[in-house]
């Protein structure tokens, strides 16, 4: 896997480059909750970052059912380990709207006490780096393969 | 586990004290004053605590036993507890001027106890 960092939106580059460097994460996705990635870390193929995107999108839409089931407020994080990895998706309020978190971590070299602790940095740097006054763009249904198609190729370089 | 932190916190400069999981580094239990970033010393004290035994057992000298970083304004102190004790950090941190013996001494104590 490539360690490379891109963005489809430039102002989350450095916060995502310090807590990748940081954390020692292995594989890092900030994305919106409907799943459009505005950048991503240590993937090095465009299905990958679909496929992740699309799972953790997932994972935070039902997690919030979840809560509301439980007349609670949405949960703040999520981690599962396993024997060699684990990953840990969390999401939080900017001035571009909710934006969510995945973050995958090698146990050998990072672990969920550095992960959580350099979230909350990661989480305070898109919030004052995000664009002021802006409206966060709605992904219409119709416009979701181009969008889709668009961000990958930054992502990509391609 | 109360207990063996009060073994720790009851020496004369010592700051805080706490039990951290060495494998996700975070805090299992604490005693700490009010200042001191708790799971910000818990989860990098975790981090460098794998990082030296993989030094060490590179150097071929074992497991670590205690460490001790001394800074200008205090000083941070580990007993690493050993699979015996499931894994756990017994950290301590403390003036620059604490008795470093007398905390090393509690240290071990409390790694014993809450195996």
């Amino acid at each position: 896997m490539s360690p490379q960092t891109r963005a489809v939106e430039n102002w989350t580059l450095q916060p995502l480059t310090d807590f990748v460097r940081e954390a020692s994460a292995r594989m890092v996705l900030v994305l919106t909750p409907a799943g459009q990635v505005l950048a991503q870390s240590g993937f090095s193929r465009a299905v990958d970052v679909m496929s992740a995107a699309a799972l953790a999108a997932a994972i935070v839409a039902s997690t919030g059912a979840l809560a509301r089931e439980l007349r609670q407020p949405p949960f703040a994080a999520l981690s599962h380990q396993g024997r060699k990895h684990g990953f840990f998706l969390a999401s939080f309020s900017s001035e571009r709207g909710t934006l969510a978190v995945l973050a995958v971590y090698d146990l050998a070299v990072s672990s969920l006490g550095l992960v959580q602790l350099f979230y909350e940095q990661l989480a305070a740097d898109l919030k004052a780096a995000s664009p002021k006054g802006a409206v966060p763009k709605q992904v219409l249904a119709a416009d979701f393969e181009r969008e889709l198609t668009d961000s990958l190729n930054t992502l990509f370089g391609r | 586990m109360s207990a063996a932190l009060d073994l720790i916190t009851r020496v004369r400069g010592v700051r805080g004290a706490m039990l951290v999981s060495a494998e996700d580094g975070l805090i299992v239990a604490e005693q700490l004053m009010e200042g001191v970033k708790g799971a910000a010393v818990a989860a990098l004290a975790a981090s460098l605590a794998g990082r030296l035994q993989r030094a060490m057992e590179a150097a071929g000298i074992g497991s670590s036993v205690f460490w001790h970083l001394q800074g200008e304004q205090g000083a941070l102190l580990v007993v690493p507890g050993g699979n015996a004790a499931g894994g756990i950090l017994v950290v301590a941190v403390a003036e620059p001027d604490v008795n470093i013996g007398l905390v090393r001494l509690e240290l071990l104590r409390a790694a014993e106890a809450v195996v």
